[in-house]
């Protein structure tokens, strides 16, 4: 399997998604000549002209209340919203219109639409720039969120995401863009929903997302030193999310953490944790520990940002705190 | 294109259609039968059977909490905008949607909306399927003043613009945004000229003038289907209701509906009618009698669905 990038795998989605289907289409801000604030989108004006890839104004409302009246209309729209926080820009068209319109018209709409969007600090973008706001959308119902971890992920699930009649928010921690990893060669697809395992363990079930999986990964090296071996769990999707999954893990190593980069107070891990309880209770050995950010707008200073990001060492802390 | 005596008569009818439609729906909401808010168009039918008239097949249509007119001018069935009102299984939206949500999919009508100033961004992504797919359609955009001071227009005549989108943006000028009138809620006197912002035509039109109305919405969908890009109309209009039913409208004197009341737009087509010798008075009261009965029809059939059961309660939030 050929090694590629987190942004490629991404890039290369679009691309055959494009070439496989005329009414996918894709607009935002500088995704064409510019090829995306982050270079996502390079290339695709050259393969398939402004017709289908449109450089849009500073607009977020027009972008995704565009995208919702040609998804009605019955084309696939893959809007980009640059920075995730700047959803709030635009939050009408995304859940009171993209996301009702297919319950309030009793089933005979569907607004097949996916917007790409970039999340995650890390970069000294600050508090407008930087924030995961997963929760917020996971909330709404009508809408799926996706969140990858690894390239081969990104890939396989902005297929299925694009291929969804549904609207999906397709979250992308900008900090991963450089990540490489393997892809499979081919057509291949990943269906919305369902969780992996990205390390096998007994000790302990990590359920982290996104840019935590690799953090937790890591984490998973430094506890194995000591002989705890902790089972490292993506849900990828968290709307809807694979409960089976997790709480099938819980089941085997009865202890959980679950982990992510958003603000703890009111995040998708205190969701998964009364899941847990709820469906799982007998299973656990130990209370649940949940890590996310501290309650704060993200800071600018990098020795702040740094002290604001979940990281390994909160990862090996609360496990062994269980253990 | 001028209208033909039968497509005017045809108007003519949809105007009626429009007007006993919401007075019946004055007295079902009076009766507690009709749940939630509903939005009513009396007097303001000029407006949606002017513009609709000139749509087709592949047109759309955004409209707003006030829709209606903007469905039954469309060709949306009474019986099941009735049903809808009522939440009934067998409404447009199986009793999900309601008054403000009603969608005929089928029509290109892309719902009603609860969100003032919602729908020209909707618009302006459906008029670009209707270039993206080179298939000749249009989209309009109904929305009222209290509408037009949103961002969501701004952006959406802006990209409209810049696109050069097959669009057509309705401003239905009915004097207020819920209790505010529009001499207080914009510096301007007339929503067309923010147009001149976009760099597209603007104009205000009489909005109980039928025929004013369908001459501008005729010369803007013909400069969308060109590929001349959008346009858009303020058609100055009145609602005779209170913004909801309920309101009190504390905001404005009975002198000024009475006086709105005279400019009736209903008797203005019924005069042309009479002096083109296309309607008699006789005719004129059949006609009348013949849709108070399909309207007592579409009555009867809402008031005998079944609410909808509550197993679907979780249907069609997703598609499979």
């Amino acid at each position: 399997m050929p090694e590629i990038t987190f942004l490629e795998a991404i890039n290369s989605a679009l691309k055959e998604e494009m070439r496989k289907d005329p009414n996918v289409f894709i607009l935002g801000e500088d995704v064409g000549i510019f090829g995306g604030c982050f270079g996502v989108t390079q290339g695709l004006l050259d393969e398939f002209g402004p017709e289908r890839v449109l450089d849009t104004p500073i607009t977020e409302t027009a972008i995704i209340g565009a995208s919702v009246g040609a998804a009605a209309a019955g084309l696939r729209p893959v809007p980009e919203i640059m920075f995730m926080d700047f959803l709030g820009v635009c939050l009408d068209e995304v859940f009171n219109q993209a996301a009702k319109m297919r319950y309030m018209f009793g089933g005979k709409a569907k607004i097949p639409m996916t917007i790409r969007t970039a999340c995650g600090a890390g970069l000294g973008a600050a508090a407008q720039h930087s924030q995961s706001l997963e929760a917020w959308i996971a909330h709404i119902p009508g809408l799926k969120v996706v969140m990858p971890s690894t390239p081969a992920d990104a890939k396989g699930l902005l297929i299925s995401s694009i291929r969804d009649d549904n609207p999906v928010v397709f979250i992308e921690h900008k900090m991963m863009y450089g990540i490489s990893g393997s892809v499979p060669e081919g057509e291949y697809s990943i269906p919305l929903g369902k969780a992996d395992i990205k390390r096998e363990g007994k000790d302990a079930t990590v359920v982290a997302t996104a840019m935590m999986v690799h953090k937790a990964l890591a984490a998973a090296e430094t506890l194995a030193e000591e002989g705890i071996e902790i089972e490292v769990v993506d849900p990828r999707c968290l709307q809807p999310l694979d409960k089976e999954t997790i709480l099938h893990s819980v089941e085997k190593t009865g202890r959980l953490v679950v982990i992510h980069e958003a603000v703890k107070i009111g995040g998708v891990g205190g969701e998964i944790a009364a899941m847990v309880v709820e469906e799982g209770f007998d299973y656990l050995d130990a209370p649940i520990k949940r890590i996310g950010a501290p309650f704060t707008p993200i800071p600018f200073a990098s020795n702040l940002e740094n002290a604001y990001l979940p990281g390994e060492e909160d990862i090996v802390a609360a496990v062994k705190s269980l253990v | 294109m001028t209208l033909s005596k039968e497509k005017l008569l045809e108007l003519y009818k949809k105007m009626i259609t429009i007007r006993l439609f919401e007075e019946h729906a004055v007295e079902l909401f009076a009766n507690g039968e009709i749940p939630g808010f509903v939005h009513l168009y009396i007097g303001e039918e000029a407006t949606a059977v002017g513009v609709t008239a000139i749509l087709g097949d592949n047109d759309y249509i955004a409209s707003t909490h006030r829709g209606h007119g903007h469905l039954i001018a469309r060709g949306g069935d009474v019986k099941l905008m009735y049903a809808e009102l009522l939440g009934r299984k067998t409404g447009y939206c199986k009793g999900k949607g309601g008054s403000m949500h009603i969608a005929d999919m089928t029509l290109g009508f892309l719902g009603a909306n609860g969100i003032v100033g919602a729908g020209p961004p909707l618009a302006a992504g459906a008029a670009f399927a209707n270039k993206y797919r080179k298939d000749n359609g249009v989209a309009v955009c109904f929305f009222g003043d209290g509408a037009s001071n949103r961002g969501t227009l701004h952006e959406a005549l802006n990209l409209a613009s810049i696109w050069k989108l097959p669009a057509v943006f309705i401003c239905e000028n009915n004097m207020y945004g819920i209790s505010m009138n529009q001499e207080y809620h914009q510096n301007i006197k007339d929503v067309a000229d923010r147009a001149s912002a976009y760099g597209i035509p603007g104009i205000s039109v009489d909005g109980n003038d039928l025929f004013a109305v369908f001459e501008a919405a005729e010369e803007a969908v013909k400069r969308a289907r060109q590929g001349d890009g959008p346009t858009l109309i303020e058609c100055k209009t009145y609602r005779w209701r209170g913004h909801f039913e309920g309101d009190p409208t504390v905001y404005r004197s009975e002198q000024e509906v009475e006086t709105w009341k005279k400019k009736d737009p209903i008797p203005r087509v019924k005069k042309r009618l009479l002096d083109l010798g296309v309607l008699t008075e006789q005719e004129d009261q059949a006609v009348w009698d013949e849709i108070r009965k399909e309207i007592q029809a579409g009555i009867d059939f809402a008031k005998s669905s079944p609410l909808p059961d509550e197993s679907e309660l979780l249907e069609d939030v997703y598609c499979d």
